[in-house]
């Protein structure tokens, strides 16, 4: 006898949704009639792959993950470019922007979330773009065409992607940041430094401690003056200064919401009904915006769904890697110096490479390569797993070829992608 | 294609034939001889590297004169004048000879015959009195002669071969390999009677680690247990020998304090003399454990009685033998080239033998009396009795005990003269004039080995630079001090002549030594000239053992019993531990030469201290850090190697470490010139010193393209690599900045690249500069022995390609990833193979030495390293 299906109503059509579906008919195949409610008018497709749309190294076609085929053959019912504009919890119901209401048994939260737009004058002028999703692409690549020049506020990982492309596609780009480092939350300054020199040999020009003031043009971008006059010509701005948890519709809906949506350690919300994954969620204080996290609360809230009392998150040690082709840069964890932190440095600057390892009580903390990446992940797994290092320590630096066999290995090394698109860094709204 | 010559190997007194063909671009390749019946095609690791030695970069190839260079006819002019103005002014024995067994004959005789025949004086001695001296003076002794009785064969036709003193698979590696070969086949039983257990050995039935110096008890308790247990050769003892009963009453003194005056069990002794006396084909080997020694000659003595006793003495694998260290050591002797002797084995105290050397010479000042004996001569130096000395081939600054002594006796010197073909060396260092000597593959000329086979060394190229044979060289201050027409030789064969011809003067058979049959050789028999054993008198039997039937070279004929009374307590007061000195396998004295080999330098790179743990444990030295070992002296810093078969209260310590090689390693600095009483050879091997750590703030390693010009630190040893050099590092006190001091040692062009590594919190940092893809230079810095770093994957990075940025960061990790497995340190020089390599193909299966060599062709070569190999097979099965 087949039991009586559950209902669970999914909002949200991006990777952390996916990958939570994927598990769960892995785990519970049959388990629940799913319905789908995705803003964009499109399959789910892998957007930390953008930057490479972006630069022409890849189609569109190339990153999508999910085709229609899946979500026929797990009998979704996927209402792409339709926004979920309400949840009655009480009925245990959503309304759609087009007006129809949907019951759940469950809700699974994955709104996501938003570019951060630096509010100052100009900012809603045509040729002004977040970095985001496949229409922002577009829309840039449909810019470029023409080359010209090109301004990215941001030189976070994604503004540099962006410029990186942009450059590629034959645009002169200039970087404004605020910071005095470029990429400075995944960056130390050495590494930082090392980044923009590569950069500016490839045409980009760099400028940090740079405010935006306004973004001027006559009925369309014409440029962006900085706060110290400057005036930069641009017929294509890209904000690419952070991102913010999609939270308004748990916020009307009443859940807990912090900067993002607050979930326990089951990714459950205020309400045990509701369920939430991804950028759009705080958990123990902390947003992330980056893939690995997404994925490994992916893996507790399908896990949770199918039934799993005792799946649990403990939070996520992340990690970044820069998508431009040429340049490798990649950092993990917590690599602030300080009192108590050691540090074990590599410098071959003619060739530009470095690294630093960040060293804290008998643990890596924390890494920062550039130029030689090839061993972050080896990094990654031992600072999330707190590995003892001091018997590795003489060659650490130097990656897996040199540790012994026996070392603990990454729990899913399946799921060691440590690449994100998404802008964890945030500025205060 | 060029034809192979053949040659002598120039190392030690086995004396092997080598066949070497030079190449056009001034390389040669070696090869064993098969026909030479020293080694019959085998090479030890020494030999089969000799091509790698023959490079010109460290040559002196011009003479020189207070270091500025100088014409041949201005330095020849100046050493005539100024010996002959000393003589003039203070008398013949104001002027000394220093020369070496690594002279071939010819030369030696030229400058044996220029001191004592035309100078006046009997100052010349030699290297070889650190050597074999006390065995000269035992077989002297005994037979009236200096007499080896004995061949090679011997040690393959004995039941029991005792190897006294002798580290024979490291020094004498080739006749190490005809020996266990002959195990093989016959089951040779081998007994070893070292204070250590060395890798000798390994290889042997019975180790005896007697006390070190007390052979002479040990033999005593021999010879009485042969009288007791009769073992006595009744009819020869009384036909061919006298004193039996003295040396009898010699031995039996304290024969029932054997066991602890040598510190031997019971049960042991007793083993080993039953086997002895159970034993007629039994030859005693002996070297410069028992030379080497305060009472040398009274070990040598009672080694010989005991074979006298037996009559075991000239019989097919039966006699007592001394192997020598050096090439020529026994040339040397056949001259007379010794303070204490005259010529062809002449004595000196003999009034008619002067007579007829000085006729056969017609030498215008014959020295009258002995000279000054090495330790003696040095110490003359020193005091300002001889004011002009000329040394030849050798490096007494480092090979001395004594050491800094004579380092100061020629820094005051008047006049030093040293002809080498090294031009820097401790010695060289204070010479006024330097004269570049041929060296070996220029030289032409002849060398006798240690079973009196004489052989040809014969030239492959021409002499490197201006450098000229030490014959000529001699011969041409003999001319300008006015005796042209004694020194008028046109070549070598010409000074064999009359070399021969002297040999055979007044003989009749009343010297062992005779070689008349070659009096009236030509140049082409002596460029074809084949190995051969002495005597050969004109129209006599030629070669062949002496003495199975008596016909001693004493006044009566008979051999002398000495009796050697054995002294039961260590000499002197003063530090407790011994040192023991001596060779390692792939070195040779002060390096000049074998330094110059990657592969040589691999197996040993740097000086030690060998010690047993409990001696470690006592003083708080780690294996593997720097020990300092002192004394009154001075003091010399090694590795500290912790072994169990060191013997308890004794060290151990490489001679080859000179002040070129390392910063404080000379170890005959420590050495005091105590001597042998009736050999005056030096007991080397019998220093005494205190043992501490070295207090070291930081351990370096590093690898360099080229020499750099200073190693700051207080403890640094250099040795070849492939493609540059290495170098061991350490100090007492930290560098303010660790980049600024690696540049500036290792001065970075505008080209080179530089890597950095630091982790500060373990103190630990390392460099790498790059021209390209090639390492110009690495640096490993830590706060210990730098276990971590394997040595062999670092001085490979000199020879490696690093086309990515990946490879050269990985460099610094200092060891193989695991992708490329690490070698680990060299057992195998011949082909480099390593310990990580054998330990792999043994834990494959490959667990005896003959599949070790099918898998990784480790000791199929020269076989030198097969003890190690063994050793590793056996640590790693629980086998022996």
């Amino acid at each position: 006898m087949t039991p009586v299906r559950q209902k669970l109503v999914v909002v949200g059509n991006g990777m952390a949704a996916g990958r939570a579906l994927e598990h769960l008919f892995e785990t519970a195949p049959g388990r629940y009639d799913v319905t789908i409610f995705g803003a964009e008018p499109r399959v789910n497709y892998d957007r930390i792959m953008l930057s490479p749309v972006l630069s022409g190294e890849k189609s569109f076609r190339d990153i999508v993950i999910h085709q229609p085929a899946w979500y026929e053959r797990h009998r979704i019912d996927l209402r792409a470019g339709c926004r979920v504009d309400a949840i009655d919890r009480a009925a245990k119901t959503v309304t759609a922007a087009d007006g129809s209401v949907t019951r759940y048994d469950r809700l699974l939260l994955a709104t996501g979330s938003d570019p951060f737009i630096v509010p100052v004058p100009g900012r809603d002028l045509p040729g002004v773009r977040a970095y985001r999703d496949m229409d922002d692409v577009d829309a840039m690549l449909a810019a470029a065409s023409g080359g010209g020049d090109a301004v990215v506020i941001g030189g976070g990982l994604l503004g540099l992607e962006a410029a990186a492309g942009l450059a590629l596609r034959g645009m002169r780009v200039t970087v404004v940041h605020l910071p005095p480092h470029i990429m400075e939350r995944q960056l130390d300054p050495e590494a930082s430094a090392l980044l923009r020199s590569e950069l500016e040999s490839r045409g980009i020009a760099v400028r940090t401690k740079a405010n935006t003031a306004a973004i001027v043009g006559e009925g369309r971008v014409e440029g962006v003056l900085l706060d110290d006059g400057t005036i930069l010509p641009a017929k294509l701005v890209v904000m690419a200064v952070g991102i913010r948890p999609n939270v308004a519709l748990a916020k009307a809906a009443g859940l807990a919401v912090n900067r993002g949506i607050v979930v326990d350690d089951g990714l459950a919300t205020s309400d045990p009904a509701i369920l939430a994954v991804g950028e759009c969620v705080e958990h123990r204080g902390a947003c992330y915006g980056l893939v690995a996290p997404l994925y490994e609360m992916a893996k507790v809230v399908a896990a949770r769904l199918a039934g799993d009392g005792s799946a649990a998150y403990g939070g996520s040690t992340v990690s970044t890697k820069l998508k431009v082709t040429g340049i490798n840069v990649f950092s993990a964890g917590d690599f602030a110096g300080g009192e108590g932190r050691e540090e074990i440095v590599l410098r071959d600057r003619s060739r530009a490479v470095y690294r630093r390892l960040v060293i804290g009580d008998g643990r890596l903390l924390g890494a920062v390569l550039y130029g030689e990446t090839s061993d972050g992940a080896f990094f990654l797994d031992l600072v999330q797993a707190r590995t003892p290092v001091a018997e590795l320590r003489d060659a650490l630096l130097f990656g897996p070829a040199y540790a012994p066999a026996e070392l603990p290995a990454a729990e899913q090394p399946g799921d060691s992608e440590p690449i994100a698109p998404a802008e964890p860094e945030r500025r205060a709204a | 294609m060029n034809v192979p010559v053949r040659t002598t190997c120039p190392y030690c007194g086995v004396g092997c034939g080598v066949l070497a063909t030079p190449g056009p671009d001034g390389s040669v390749t070696v090869a064993g001889d098969p026909e030479h019946p020293a080694n019959f095609g085998r090479l030890c690791s020494k030999g089969s590297a000799l091509g790698e030695t023959v490079g010109l970069e460290e040559r002196l190839l011009h003479p020189e004169i207070d270091e500025r260079r100088a014409a041949w006819d201005e330095a020849l002019d100046l050493v005539a004048a100024r010996f002959a103005a000393t003589i003039a002014e203070h008398g013949p024995d104001a002027v000394a000879f220093y020369v070496s067994g690594q002279l071939l004959t010819e030369d030696y005789y030229a400058a044996n015959k220029l001191m004592k025949g035309f100078l006046g004086s009997a100052n010349i001695d030699t290297n070889s009195r650190l050597c074999m001296a006390s065995s000269v003076a035992g077989h002297r002794r005994a037979f009236g002669s200096d007499t080896v009785p004995g061949t090679y064969e011997d040690l393959e036709e004995a039941d029991l071969v005792v190897l006294v003193g002798s580290n024979l698979a490291w020094c004498h590696p080739v006749l190490y390999q005809r020996l266990l070969a002959a195990k093989e086949r016959r089951g040779t039983r081998i007994v070893v009677v070292d204070p250590r257990r060395t890798n000798t050995a390994d290889g042997a039935e019975l180790h005896l680690p007697l006390r070190p110096g007390s052979d002479v008890a040990l033999f005593n308790g021999l010879l009485n247990h042969l009288a007791e247990a009769g073992a006595m050769n009744q009819d020869f003892v009384r036909r061919h020998t006298s004193g039996l009963d003295a040396a009898l009453d010699a031995a039996r003194l304290l024969a029932d304090g054997t066991a602890e005056l040598t510190g031997l069990p019971q049960e042991t002794l007793d083993g080993f003399y039953g086997l002895f006396a159970g034993t007629p084909r039994v030859v005693t080997v002996y070297s410069q454990g028992v030379n080497q020694s305060a009472t040398g000659t009274d070990k040598v003595n009672a080694i010989i009685n005991c074979h006298l006793l037996t009559g075991r003495i000239g019989r097919p694998g039966a006699g007592p033998f001394s192997v020598t260290g050096q090439p020529n050591a026994m040339g040397g002797r056949e001259v007379g080239g010794l303070a204490n002797q005259l010529a062809a084995h002449m004595a000196i105290e003999d009034a008619d033998a002067r007579n007829l050397v000085g006729r056969f010479w017609n030498a215008p000042h014959m020295a009258e009396r002995a000279g000054l004996k090495a330790v003696d001569l040095f110490r003359a130096v020193g005091d300002g009795r001889v004011k002009a000395l000329w040394i030849m081939a050798t490096n007494p600054v480092d090979s001395m005990p004594e050491a800094d002594d004579v380092r100061a006796a020629l820094a005051a010197c008047p006049f030093v003269v040293v002809s080498d073909i090294a031009r820097h060396t401790d010695t060289t260092a204070h010479a006024h004039v330097l004269l570049p000597a041929a060296g070996w593959g220029e030289k032409d000329g002849t060398v006798t080995n240690s079973e009196r086979r004489i052989s040809r060394q014969r030239p492959f190229r021409a002499p490197a630079g201006e450098a000229r044979p030490d014959w000529w060289i001699i011969a041409e201050v003999a001319k300008r001090m006015g005796f042209g027409e004694a020194f008028a030789w046109d070549g070598p064969a010409a000074i064999f002549r009359e070399h021969a011809a002297l040999s055979a003067a007044g003989n009749d058979g009343t010297r062992d030594f005779d070689i008349g049959a070659y009096s009236g050789i030509g140049e082409a028999e002596y460029d074809a000239l084949e190995p051969f054993q002495w005597p050969a008198p004109a129209g006599g039997p030629v070669g062949g053992r002496f003495f199975a039937e008596g016909g001693f070279f004493t006044p009566d004929r008979r051999a002398r019993f000495v009796p050697t009374p054995a002294s039961g307590t260590p000499r002197g007061t003063g530090p407790r531990l011994v040192l023991n000195t001596g060779r390692v396998r792939d070195h040779w004295h002060t390096m000049t030469r074998t330094g110059l080999s990657p592969r040589l330098s691999a197996h040993m790179a740097e000086p030690y201290v060998e010690m047993h743990p409990e001696d470690a444990a006592a003083a708080g030295v780690a294996a593997g850090t720097l020990a300092v070992v002192e004394n009154r002296r001075g003091m010399a810093i090694g590795r500290a190697v912790v072994d169990s078969g060191a013997q308890r209260g004794s060290l151990f310590m490489p001679i080859h470490w000179t002040g070129q090689q390392a910063s404080r390693s000379r170890v005959d600095a420590l050495v005091d010139g105590v001597t042998d009483p009736v050999s005056g050879q030096p007991a080397l091997k019998d220093g005494r010193v205190t043992l501490r750590p070295f207090p070291a703030a930081w351990y370096g390693f590093g690898v360099f393209r080229d020499r750099p010009a200073t190693l700051r630190a207080d403890y640094w040893a250099l040795a070849r690599a492939r493609g540059g050099f290495r170098a061991e590092l350490a100090a007492a006190a930290l560098p303010t900045e660790w980049r600024a001091w690696f540049e500036a040692l290792v001065s970075p062009q505008p080209e080179h690249e530089l890597l950095a590594f630091h982790d500060a919190a373990t103190e630990r940092h390392r460099f790498a500069l790059f021209d390209g893809e090639r390492l110009v230079a690495a640096l490993f810095i830590g706060p210990d022995p730098l276990d971590g770093v394997s040595r062999s994957f670092a001085a490979q990075g000199l020879e490696t390609t690093f086309s990515t940025a990946g490879d050269r960061m990985r460099f610094l990790a200092g060891r193989p990833g695991s992708a490329a497995p690490d070698r680990g340190p060299i057992v195998c020089s011949c082909f480099e193979v390593g310990t990580n390599q054998i330990a792999s193909a043994i834990g494959s299966g490959r667990v005896t030495i003959e599949a070790v060599g099918v898998a990784l062709r480790a000791g199929t070569n020269c076989g030198s390293c097969r003890p190690e190999i063994r050793k590793l097979i056996a640590a790693a099965t629980g086998a022996f």
